[in-house]
């Protein structure tokens, strides 16, 4: 067997109770590609944190690099002295500077150089880029640069660093979801990049949620589901389903792409959204029924996340339309304000800068967008805001049930209980969310839903945009499954599973691939 | 759980609403230190009636101008070019009316509308051109000073028709210049439209949360530009105000208005309705500044103390309302 880069041995890594990792053992050899794999909250992110130095791990931990024991847990940076190297998915470039600029960054933030010449290391970088077969200007602005180019750049600057800490060879280069956003003939020239490297004597670790990526690009890859190591396989003579397998914990009978689901649902009052276009979203179509509650989601890169705020005019579309009611929305003139008279509300994920103000009192984020039909505009009632914040945060069950309160001293579930509240008690007839329990505790996810739920109940249509599988299966009539932009998959009633979403969601990209082919 | 947080809310409930009431009328109580003390070193000057009323009358300006500048930094904008607003407001009505024989309603219309000319071009740069309203303002204002210093030839212009004068300063309600209730007209007003409309509160929305306002059908962008229009206005407004009070026109009035308003905006922001900018506790800002200018000068310290004290007072109102901000954003 190879020589070892990196072994974790009995890695575990506890938050409060939860064991996000529990006793996992990860070996990478030498000159491997290694992918590491599991759906999202199975370890994956907590073990390369782990190797960031940013979790520390349990005690019984231990790391070992090219042989020699390293202390746990490691210092924040000390990755680089080790040989390690990440790009992560979001690459940490700064457009407005140049490729060489950015290629130096790391070693400019150590150095006391007085005279730096500009054109003896732009020499430098385009002879750093021939040896890759890479063509980039070294002066160009990274603006300029295209998605995969930046994407080169970064591993190229990461894979110098790692060379310079470990220049006999044996570097870890580890990244973490670099492809998502790539179109897929720009994935083979970042593979390419990566047979390079590893030729030179360095290792990848691979983390990614495409499973055709990971049985084109490694040797050998190690899956992670619910904080253990669920298997560690050859990954040349193994198939999709087994990866899958492994994902997802159990043998599911192969899904059939059947047409999508429609016919019960081209009654009246269905809600259409038509031949929408924007970014990461490409021709989506979907209808919601009256009193539907209906799932999106897909992996990272597919674009579900966007679908809530283009459909509400939040980010523009290029082009769609959304039919509700009697009403026709052109989504590329779509603005807030004209979605919210037509009876469309958003509760977006991000709490803390899109949904509410934290440092204003419940009564003010509530009140928001009621100011000018519940109350008169020129003579507000401060006693009768009061009065109705209380009363829906009695309906809503908020805890201190305290409108003077500024709503930053409310715990993540109680703070998105006012902002159902503050879109909610606008009857809606379409309601979009995005990750609605996210940073909501276990108690107040129940009532997040029964509030969701008793919004369809009243007649709304919801679709509800997340990436937690298990709440999707809990809550909705009918999950969409996208991929690269478009509906690949639709799951209804009985088949509706945790397991059942994740499965559709590997295999979609699959069924993509075929229809680009 | 919920009953263990109401008995510690019930327990920390008194002390607080303590720090509470000190926090809300500190500032009132300074400002009736500083008169205490000033009055009793300097009785036969200091505390006089003639004093007083010329202290609330001629602070008027101070007073519009700072109003004028909490409009906009409610929504998160900065108007730096309001004070010159101002100068080029009064030096406008000056050279129109002295001369050039414009009659003053006339000159005061064109003063005005010279603010909403201004207001639409700093609202218009912008939201239109997505540039920081503090580059904004500060180029404009210093474009408009070039103007003013153009249109006057650097000179003070006096000889004002006495209507204004008479209207702003020379009349007196209970003893005191009507320019103090003009003034006092405009808080009123201010308050109401921040505290009990809806597009009051949409300005505080848009300056707190700009993405949570765009997301909840707010046109953030019109709000901003209606509140630099607001700030343009009040500008011209205070130097109509000015022209009244001096009876003339100085084409270096403005800056020497510029870094007071801004100490008392921010220092207005820790009392009152403290961690939020607020009309009345502009309005006790200022005259708190200015009693302390005016008493030290009167023990016969030099007039640079001023601007000590109005840069100092700046540095101490940020860090103060930093730090009433800071705490209510945890508990409150």
């Amino acid at each position: 067997m190879a020589a070892e880069a990196l072994a974790f041995r009995n890695l575990s890594k506890s938050f409060g109770g939860q064991r996000a990792l529990d006793g996992v053992d990860f070996h990478l050899w030498r000159g491997e590609v290694h992918g590491l794999l599991g759906q999202n909250g199975s370890g994956k992110s907590t073990l390369i944190k782990v190797l960031a130095g940013y979790h520390a791990p349990d005690p019984g931990s231990a790391l070992s690099v090219r042989g020699e024991s390293v202390p746990l847990p490691l210092p924040p940076g000390r990755f680089r002295a080790l040989g390690i190297s990440f790009v992560h998915q979001h690459l940490a470039l700064t457009p407005t500077l140049s490729v060489v600029e950015n290629l130096l960054v790391g070693r400019l933030a150590a150095s006391h150089a007085l005279a730096l010449s500009w054109s003896a290391e732009a020499a430098r970088a385009r002879a750093v880029f021939a040896r890759y077969g890479l063509d980039l200007d070294p002066l160009a602005p990274v603006a300029k640069l295209g998605a995969v180019e930046r994407a080169l750049l970064a591993i190229v600057r990461a894979v110098e660093e790692m060379r310079a800490a470990a220049p006999e060879g044996g570097g870890v280069l580890v990244l973490d979801e670099p492809t998502p956003f790539l179109p897929r003939r720009d994935v083979e020239r970042l593979f390419a990049l990566i047979r390079s490297v590893v030729a030179e004597g360095a290792s990848v670790v691979f983390v990614s949620h495409d499973v055709d990526e990971v049985l084109e690009i490694t040797d050998r890859a190690t899956v992670l589901r619910d904080g253990r190591v669920a298997g560690s396989i050859e990954t040349r003579g193994a198939s999709k389903a087994d990866l899958v397998r492994l994902i997802i914990g159990r043998d599911l009978e192969p899904l059939t792409h059947g047409p999508p689901i429609h016919g019960a649902l081209a009654a009246a009052g269905a809600i259409r959204a038509e031949a929408v276009s924007g970014d990461f979203i490409d021709g989506l179509s979907l209808e919601i029924g009256r009193g539907e509650v209906v799932g999106i989601t897909g992996l990272l890169g597919s674009g579900y996340e966007r679908v809530p705020y283009l459909l509400y005019g939040g980010q523009p579309a290029r082009r769609g339309r959304l039919v509700i009611g009697t009403d026709a929305l052109d989504l590329a003139t779509l603005t807030p304000a004209r979605a919210i008279r037509a009876g469309i509300v958003l509760i977006p994920g991000d709490r803390a800068t899109a949904a509410a103000i934290g440092t204003l009192p419940i009564t003010d984020n509530v009140t928001m967008p009621v100011l000018d039909t519940v109350f008169r505009a020129w003579a507000l009632s401060r006693g009768g805001m009061a009065r109705l914040a209380g009363e829906l945060g009695r309906r809503f069950e908020v805890v201190p049930n305290r409108p003077a309160l500024p709503l930053s001293a409310l715990s993540g579930g109680n703070a998105q209980k006012v902002v159902l509240a503050k879109w909610l008690q606008t009857r809606p007839r379409l309601i979009l969310l995005d990750e609605p329990t996210q940073g909501v505790d276990v108690g107040a996810r129940q009532n997040v839903f029964g509030a969701i739920r008793a919004a369809a109940a009243d007649g709304a249509g919801v679709l509800c945009a997340s990436s937690d599988y298990e709440q999707l299966a809990m809550l909705c009539d009918r999950v969409l499954i996208l991929s690269r932009g478009r509906v690949a998959a639709e799951l209804a009633g009985g088949t509706l599973s945790k397991e059942r979403i994740a499965q559709a969601c590997y295999h979609a990209s699959d069924a993509n691939t075929e229809i680009a082919a | 759980m919920s009953a263990a947080t109401a008995a510690t809310a019930g327990k920390a409930a008194r002390p607080r609403r303590a720090i509470d009431i000190a926090e809300r009328y500190g500032l009132i109580a300074a400002l009736t230190a500083l008169v205490v003390v000033f009055g009793a070193l300097e009785p036969t000057t200091f505390l006089t009636w003639a004093n007083l009323s010329s202290t609330l009358g001629s602070q008027a300006v101070l007073v519009v101008v700072t109003l004028g500048l909490i409009i906009p930094l409610t929504a998160n904008d900065f108007d730096v070019s309001i004070a010159y607003v101002l100068t080029l407001s009064s030096m406008l009505i000056a050279v129109l009316n002295v001369d050039l024989g414009v009659p003053m309603p006339l000159a005061i219309l064109a003063a005005m509308a010279m603010g909403w000319g201004v207001g639409m071009i700093n609202g218009w740069l912008i939201t239109g051109m997505r540039i920081h309203s503090l580059i904004v303002t500060l180029g404009i204002g210093t474009f408009l000073h070039g103007l003013t210093l153009w249109i006057s030839g650097s000179m003070t212009i006096s000889g004002l028709d006495p209507v204004l004068i008479d209207y702003v300063i020379v009349r007196r309600l209970f003893g005191i210049p009507l320019e103090f209730y003009y003034a006092i007209a405009l808080c009123i007003g201010l308050w109401y439209v921040f505290e009990h409309t809806a597009m009051g509160r949409r300005v505080l929305f848009v300056g707190r949360g700009r993405e949570v306002a765009r997301l909840s059908g707010i046109d953030t962008d019109r709000i901003r530009r209606r509140a630099l229009l607001a700030s343009s206005l009040m500008g011209a407004f205070g130097g109509v105000l000015y022209a009244g009070t001096q009876g003339a026109a100085d084409p270096s009035s403005g800056a020497a208005n510029l870094l007071p308003a801004f100490a008392a905006a921010f220092l207005g922001s820790t009392s009152i309705v403290p961690g939020r900018f607020n009309p009345f506790g502009a309005l006790i800002a200022v005259y708190f500044l200015v009693t302390g200018i005016t008493g030290l000068v009167f023990l016969g310290v030099s007039s640079f103390v001023q601007d000590m004290f109005y840069g100092g007072a700046l540095i101490l109102a940020v860090s103060l309302s930093q730090l009433v901000r800071g705490r209510e954003e945890q508990q409150l």
